[in-house]
């Protein structure tokens, strides 16, 4: 899309990444800023549980009734498909397309199984009429978990389509981007984990 | 045409008046100081007085004095106003005088309600008394308010008083005031708080003392037997 | 550089890419909504003025009707008149200009970043009309009123109010991102941060801040909802909420908000006020470390909104502190500008006029803001008149006047022809004479003790003696909204009938001015490269009273990097004048 030309130092060819002002790729700046953004987020939710939670100890008895051992597992889980985003990342530096989209595959498995699992939760937990109107800890636990699903949904989609450029060997670069949102997406789980299931 | 106040019928009133006056002025001051500033300059330096700009781009320690030293004070004209400003606040909201009368004052969608705690003085019990719509104060006494809001947010504002506070749902919120004159006052709501907030009005009765007594003990006259009913 | 500007009419007008297009777009969409704003502002108005009286194009105003007027008016010119026309058509026409890029860092992103807006304006719009009525909750929309749906009555009304205001913020999350990158990233060569226009350190660090204070509100918004339609009780005392919470979260955004619409307006004046004084802009570094402390500040400043809300007495005056110490970054900045001047050569043009008017308004509203901002004034101005006009002498100046300077100083780049100035001088003095006559008043009833938000004034017995001010005010809000004609019809007519523009008519020194008059796709030429700071004007030893940033060093073109050096420096360091 553009001529390149490569005249001078100084009039190098311009766009797609082949000059940054301060050396740093282009799409890791945005995600970056982006995650700032997205932490602002979470941050403000969880500030607000945590606000009320201080205020409620007795939530540690409702809390009591999530299902621990799923949700260990789904840390679990998460963690495992990171690890596969990393090694995903490390084929892509190499230039490998066709590995870096092997590994995202798994990782987007991992979210898929963690999301099956969040299902099999959520049914379980409405069937027993612990459902978001139940109590302030419900709502939040709903509020933090779906807004959590949300992300998962939204990271599986980008290392989707970044798997299929790669597979391709196109856009390599995009591969780590949608790791680092992976990871951060994996981040945010390990903090609400402890929050909602096991803190009494 | 800006300084246009209603009467000051409050104690803290004044304190209020004389802390808005203050800023008034430091402000005003300022204002006027500046609009003449930037009025010489825009005149001064139009392109047919002075063909030719100078280069002053402002970035050595002695021209960014220009600007720094009027800054500097800026700050300590915020610090006189400030200061003023936490004592009148901690005088009208932190602090209450040793109260003669206790009020609790509910907002509710679109009325204000006042309950009084009757001969036992105590909230909630069988003698308390309550009233729509007037709230009877005795003229020159502190009163203390306890302020609830049964649905949605409210605000308990008496302009002559110059007393506003938010009611808000699961809170009471304690505050004061006094009357220093018999009068007849409007309360009026000034938080948005559905269709017919603008006529969310009470009225505010200061009584001399000895009329206050008189009516709070007719109030609480009719045989103890019957519950306690809203009266006018 | 630049590849070929796409054929189709959709893909070049519509759906463009082009971070030109995209920004008219932006400009034009919050134009359109500003009309629609004003009109409510009319209907406001006239209510007040008479209440009760059917008003002319309305009809006889509810109260109902008059609180979702209230909502919807405030909605609007914050969230579609302001931040598409300061933050987000300013900010992208300009800021790849300004730097010396083609487009923006993520081209896709920012047509994806307009349609999710546009989106949102259609459901904003669309909530006016479904059954129930509009929001009437404020646009701060504070719970338990805005919680249940049986304490107004609105219903999928206030829903869809939320949705909107929620996809606004997505969109400008995603411009956010775009301005922020752009300009880390794609500045031209030689461009340092110091080099940057002081108009793209204000929109970068307005995204910045816009991006870390809203994500509490979006949280706070997906509650809301969830109280509305899940039966939670976040909000709602009797279920264990707070309704205080929904006001902090606001006002951990609402405040810095208003941040984000000033600072790409003090950029826009910069521009301006250096181009047509033909001055250096003063204390250059100055003013990005003061706008840097405001940022920073303006992260603790919330509860000032806050101060009768019922919270913690103890907590009012420190935050009355920081509240009133902002004012110290901004009062930097103002004096900066009007240090600028000094010594300047001004010339008059339209943009020009409107900038200073901006200065001159908004000092009205930057010194009032104090008497909010005292926590003892605020028990009684809070909620009040006195509110009203003080955020309308500094939104109304940010919002209208900055942009106005704007638009008539960039018209010529935007299309290649001058706006008539004729009209243009019109449409300013009228404006400004009618923008006092109907805020000035307001100072006057809040005095009185009119409170917000009451749509009959004379329930109330302490302002019966106001209601020639609500007249006076009245007039104002007509004559403003009538002056705004010869504004449009100059836009519409100067398309075609405006006298030529050349690349640099102002004799600018910015990139902006390197592209010809309307920029081609794709902006430069050949990617230019950047030598000096961004105001050299009148520098001794230069052979014209201006050098342009990409004007290679040579004969009348002193090679420092102004603006860093004094004068002796430079003209030691440049030649002589030949």
């Amino acid at each position: 899309m553009s001529s390149s030309a490569a005249a001078t130092d100084l009039h190098a060819p311009e766009r797609a990444g082949d000059y940054t002002s301060t050396g740093l790729p282009t799409g890791r700046v945005a995600i970056w800023w982006f995650l700032a953004s997205e932490i602002a987020i979470f941050g403000g939710a969880v500030a607000c549980y945590l606000l009320y939670r201080l205020h409620h100890p007795e939530w540690a008895e409702q809390a009591a009734h999530t299902v621990n051992a799923a949700g260990a597992f789904n840390t679990v889980v998460l963690l495992t498909s990171s690890l596969s985003a990393v090694l995903a990342h490390h084929a892509a530096e190499q230039g490998d397309g066709k590995t870096a989209a092997r590994w995202i595959n798994w990782t987007v498995l991992g979210g898929l199984v963690f999301l099956g699992v969040k299902a099999w939760e959520y049914a379980h937990e409405i069937g027993a009429g612990l459902v978001p109107a139940k109590s302030l800890f419900w709502s939040f636990y709903f509020l933090l978990t779906g807004l959590h699903a949300l992300h998962v949904i939204g990271g599986m989609t980008a290392l989707y389509v970044v798997g299929r450029g790669a597979a391709r060997g196109q856009h390599l670069g995009r591969v780590e981007l949608a790791a680092i949102y992976w990871h951060f997406v994996d981040v945010v789980w390990i903090f609400l984990f402890p929050l909602l299931y096991i803190a009494s | 045409m800006l300084w246009d106040l209603p009467r000051a019928l409050s104690s803290f009133a004044s304190d209020i008046d004389r802390h808005m006056a203050l800023i008034y002025w430091i402000c005003g001051i300022w204002f006027l100081v500046a609009e003449a500033v930037l009025l010489w300059l825009a005149v001064r330096y139009r392109q047919s007085a002075h063909a030719a700009a100078g280069w002053l781009p402002g970035d050595t320690r002695s021209t960014n004095a220009w600007v720094l030293v009027p800054a500097a004070l800026v700050l300590v004209c915020d610090m006189v106003i400030e200061f003023d400003s936490a004592v009148v606040w901690a005088k009208v909201k932190e602090t209450t005088p040793p109260a003669e009368l206790t009020v609790r004052v509910q907002g509710r969608q679109f009325a204000w309600v006042f309950t009084y705690p009757g001969p036992d003085a105590k909230f909630d019990t069988l003698d308390d008394i309550t009233a729509a719509g007037t709230l009877r104060v005795p003229v020159g006494k502190v009163v203390k308010f306890e302020l609830e809001a049964a649905d949605v947010l409210h605000a308990f504002y008496v302009p002559e008083l110059r007393l506003k506070q938010d009611a808000v749902p699961g809170r009471r919120i304690p505050g004061w005031f006094d009357v220093l004159q018999p009068a007849e006052l409007t309360i009026a709501c000034a938080e948005l708080c559905g269709a017919s907030h603008t006529y969310m009005k009470g009225t505010l009765l200061a009584l001399p003392p000895a009329e206050f007594d008189q009516w709070l003990a007719a109030q609480s006259a009719p045989p103890p037997s019957t519950p306690p009913t809203a009266t006018r | 550089m630049h590849d070929h500007a796409p054929s189709s009419f959709l893909r070049r007008y519509v759906f463009s890419t082009d971070h030109k297009v995209i920004g008219l777009q932006y400009m034009f969409t919050g134009l359109a909504m500003a009309l629609l704003g004003g009109f409510l502002a009319y209907v406001m108005r006239s209510q007040l003025a008479h209440p009760g009286t059917p008003v002319a194009g309305f009809g006889t105003v509810s109260n109902a009707e008059y609180n979702a007027i209230v909502t919807l008016h405030g909605t609007i010119m914050v969230f579609w008149v302001a931040m598409p026309v300061l933050v987000a058509g300013f900010g992208n026409y300009l800021i790849p200009l300004l730097i010396g890029t083609d487009d923006m860092a993520f081209p896709k992103l920012n047509l994806m970043s307009f349609w999710t807006f546009f989106l949102s304006t259609v459901v904003l719009i669309l909530s006016m009309f479904v059954p129930g009525g509009a929001s009437g909750s404020g646009w701060t929309t504070y719970p338990p009123l805005s919680a249940k749906p049986a304490f107004t009555g609105v219903g999928l009304g206030l829903d869809l109010w939320i949705v909107a205001v929620a996809l606004e913020f997505v969109a400008f999350l995603m411009g956010g991102v775009n301005f922020i990158t752009t300009a880390i990233n794609r500045r031209a060569k030689g461009m340092g941060l110091w080099d940057l226009p002081l108009f793209v350190w204000e929109e970068v660090i307005a995204s910045i801040i816009f991006m870390l204070s809203v994500g509490p509100l979006v949280a706070g918004a997906l509650m809301l909802l969830a109280d509305r339609n899940l039966n939670t009780g976040f909000f709602d005392a009797a279920a264990g909420g707070d309704p205080l919470l929904f006001q902090h979260l606001f006002w951990f955004f609402g405040h810095p908000e208003v941040y984000v619409l000033l600072l790409p307006a003090l950029g826009i004046l910069a521009e301006v006020l250096t181009v047509c004084a033909r001055k250096a802009i003063f204390g250059y570094r100055l003013i990005v470390w003061s706008t840097i402390v405001a940022g920073l500040l303006s992260f603790i400043v919330w509860a000032h909104h806050q101060f009768i809300s019922g919270i913690d007495p103890r907590l009012a005056s420190p935050f009355s502190l920081t509240t009133i110490l902002i004012s110290v970054p901004f009062a930097i900045t103002l004096f900066c500008y009007m240090a600028t001047l000094y010594q300047g050569s001004i010339r008059y043009t339209v943009a020009m006029l409107f900038a200073m008017a901006m200065l001159a308004e908004f000092l009205l509203g930057g010194v009032t803001g104090i008497i909010n901002g005292s926590a003892a004034a605020d028990i009684y101005v809070h909620d009040s008149y006195f509110v009203v006009a003080h955020f309308h002498y500094t939104l109304f100046p940010i919002v209208f006047l900055a942009p106005f300077a704007g638009f008539y100083h960039w018209y010529p780049k935007f299309f290649g022809r001058h706006l008539n100035h004729g009209l243009g001088l019109l449409h300013f003095y009228g404006t400004i004479v009618f923008f006092n006559l109907c805020f000035l008043p307001m100072f006057a009833l809040g005095m009185m003790g009119h409170q917000r938000r009451i749509a009959d004034p004379n329930a109330f017995g302490y302002l019966a003696h106001g209601q020639h001010y609500q007249q006076l005010a009245t007039w104002g809000a007509i004559g403003l909204l009538v002056l705004q004609i010869p504004f449009i019809v100059n836009i519409f007519l100067s398309l075609r009938k405006g006298a030529p523009a050349e690349a640099n008519p102002w004799r600018g020194t910015t990139l902006d001015w390197a592209v010809p008059s309307p920029p081609p796709h794709g902006n430069f030429e050949a990617p230019p490269v950047c030598y000096r700071g961004p105001y050299v004007y009148g520098v001794p030893g230069a052979a014209d009273d201006f050098v342009p940033q990409h004007m290679p060093p040579g004969p009348g073109a002193p090679t420092a990097r102004v603006p860093d050096g004094d004068a002796a420096q430079l003209a030691a360091a440049g030649s002589p004048v030949a």
